[in-house]
């Protein structure tokens, strides 16, 4: 592996801009990174442009890692929701990456322009606790109705499951 | 009408009253609305029947999620009136076992046995993925070994034949001809048995791994491989003869859970279900990875997206299947069969007899795991039930700092309600047997 290969910042030097958001490169995958309030307008504008299939949608919860590269003029924020669109038209993909803070963990839900993101929106909302306004049916989808908590986030503790019985090893007899 | 318009529909705008033909897919999904939006508390409430029962006609029942043709724990909530279903909700999250973030605990080098877990009838497509997704943030995918590489693929392809095997099996048994289902599974014990002989196991592999494979084909592989490609093609010919042309499997399957090309686009519909619309979309021939650009294969598609086709589709593409071996044999080229990388790669047995700095090295890949840069990164791959894709972003450790997998049932389910409304229960199982789904994928 030589240091060609992998360069230390995944984005081109001077900020390239697509459909009128920065644009940069990961592992020679396209990567665009619209505003919140643009997110919609930026998948319509997408869908238009034969990216008619939404492949994967999947949230990061960055808690541990905020330093992470991103253009200039982005700020870091908590979740990031990530959006991978597949034009079959064109045989492209191109992926989005959208920052969520945390105070504010809420994002427009794609469901009207992707019908096939309801059941991917409910797994974000489910393992990260992100509200997707306006999406039809926002419940938990794999995890009990009554989950406390969102399992995927970096804070979750997992261990924290009430169990029936406690086994209290200080009072066991010793063999 | 070309298959650009046919994915894309129409422009008209949103017309409830229009009839269905003049309406775009999107707008379809979002108005007639098949899927059955109720909490289970709401759907409680109405458990209680109505005092006079000309009030209320329809009426909620569960299927599954120990209804043995749910494939596993997938449960399903139907609105029924009389014996036809108006409207259905998938019910999922049994065999849920937080894989993904086990994912995260886990080293590049472990994960392997972790996604192997999900598709558990297709693991080493899983396998590849992940590798694959590794060796692009590790900037070593092209450095990987010829051998390697169309290993890959031999083991790719037959875990798809054992893969739609299996689908051929579950689907008889789902519909009443229980003699395929053992047929299914003899065939595919067959194949099984190839896996166990070059990997260890028969399920689970952890066999493609980032850098290469674990090892070497076995003495004799090649023996192998050319009796079950000799004993698989006549006992696809059976199949025909009992299933395909019987009148009874037709009438079960033909016009059953039918969608349409716009409609499965619009729900991100993969695989067979795609194709069976009539949309060409093979990852393998379309967005190609490693060197299926080199092989000749058909893309087999369907023409009217029911049930049937969906058989027909899977029944041809183990053909398909049997072509790429065929050639995979003719060229598997000679040499290692993982990168001699030694960031990836751990020293050979041989050489931890001799070295003391091999056994660290040994001790140290294996416990502590390579490095991987930082960065993020999304592959997919054509699974035996469509797009597999893998999204990992690293933050430099040896661990992953997210792993994702886009697990192709997952997605699939989603079809269900659309394609069931409208048809009678008893269809519903034909339903979901034809979309195959694996839950342990569904839920990870």
């Amino acid at each position: 592996m030589s240091e060609a290969t992998t360069p230390e910042s995944n984005f081109a030097p001077e900020p390239t801009v697509l459909y009128g958001v920065p644009l940069s490169d990961s592992r020679g995958q396209r990567v665009l990174h619209p505003t919140r309030d643009g997110y919609i307008a930026l998948l319509r504008t997408l869908l238009d442009e034969t990216f008619t299939m939404c492949a994967d949608l999947t949230a990061v919860d960055y808690l541990l890692h905020m330093g992470r590269a991103l253009p200039e003029g982005i700020a870091a924020e908590r979740f990031e929701v990530v959006v991978n669109l597949l034009s079959i038209e064109r045989r492209e993909r191109i992926r989005l990456r959208v920052q969520v803070p945390e105070s504010d963990a809420s994002i427009a839900s794609a469901f009207d322009l992707y019908p096939g993101a309801e059941a991917m929106e409910r797994e974000v909302f489910d393992m990260f606790g992100i509200a997707f306004t306006n999406h039809p049916d926002l419940t938990r989808i794999l995890m009990p109705e009554d989950w406390e908590g969102h399992p995927l986030r970096k804070d979750d503790d997992p261990s924290r499951i009430p169990v029936q019985f406690t086994a209290d090893f200080s009072k066991r007899a010793s063999s | 009408m070309s298959i650009v318009d046919v994915i894309r529909g129409g422009n008209e705008p949103a017309q409830g009253l229009k009839p269905r033909s003049e309406i775009t897919a999107r707008e379809l999904l979002r108005e007639v609305g098949a899927v059955l939006r109720m909490s289970e508390a709401e759907a409680a409430k109405l458990g209680d029947l109505p005092v006079d029962p000309s009030e209320d006609q329809t009426m909620i029942i569960n299927m599954g999620p120990q209804h043995p043709s749910t494939h596993g724990v997938l449960r399903l909530m139907l609105e029924l009136q009389g014996e036809t279903v108006l409207r259905c909700k998938p019910i999922i999250g049994y065999l849920h076992t937080g894989m993904e973030k086990t994912g995260e605990q886990l080293t590049y080098m472990q994960g392997g046995t972790n996604v192997t877990r999900m598709d558990y009838l297709s693991p080493l497509n899983n396998e590849l993925v992940f590798s694959l997704a590794v060796e692009q943030l590790l900037g070593i995918e092209n450095d990987i070994p010829e051998r390697a590489v169309w290993m890959r693929m031999l083991l790719s392809e037959l875990n798809r034949m054992s893969s739609h095997l299996l689908f051929l099996a579950t689907n008889g048994m789902d519909i009443g001809a229980v003699s395929m289902m053992i047929y299914g599974w003899r065939e595919r014990e067959e194949v099984l048995r190839f896996f166990q002989k070059v990997t260890g196991l028969r399920m689970n592999h952890n066999f493609i791994r980032p850098g290469g494979v674990a090892a070497d084909l076995p003495d004799g592989w090649r023996d192998d491989v050319l009796h079950l490609l000799d004993m698989i093609p006549p006992r696809l010919e059976e199949y025909d003869i009992l299933m395909t042309g019987q009148p009874i499997w037709r009438d079960r399957l033909q016009g059953v859970g039918v969608i349409t090309a716009q409609e499965a686009t619009a729900l991100g519909a993969t695989g067979p279900i795609l194709r069976s619309t009539g949309v060409p979309w093979d990852l393998r021939r379309d967005m190609p990875y490693l060197r299926y650009p080199e092989v000749e294969f058909d893309v087999v598609v369907g023409s009217y997206g029911d049930a049937f086709d969906r058989y027909a589709i899977r029944l041809n593409e183990i053909r398909e299947s049997i072509r790429i071996v065929h050639q995979i044999l003719d060229r598997m080229p000679s040499g290692d069969f993982r990168i001699q990388n030694k960031k990836v790669t751990p020293p050979p047995r041989a050489r931890i007899d001799e070295s003391m700095e091999a056994l660290i090295h040994h001790f140290k890949i294996f416990t502590e795991g390579f490095k991987v840069p930082e960065g993020e990164v999304y592959v997919a791959i054509e699974s035996p039930r469509g797009e597999i894709g893998c999204y990992i972003a690293s933050d430099g450790s040896s661990t992953p700092y997210r792993m994702h997998v886009r697990a192709p049932s997952f997605v699939n389910i989603q079809c269900l309600p659309h394609m069931m409304r409208g048809g009678l229960v008893a269809d519903a199982v034909a339903v979901i047997s034809s979309v195959d789904p694996v839950l342990g994928e569904v839920d990870r």
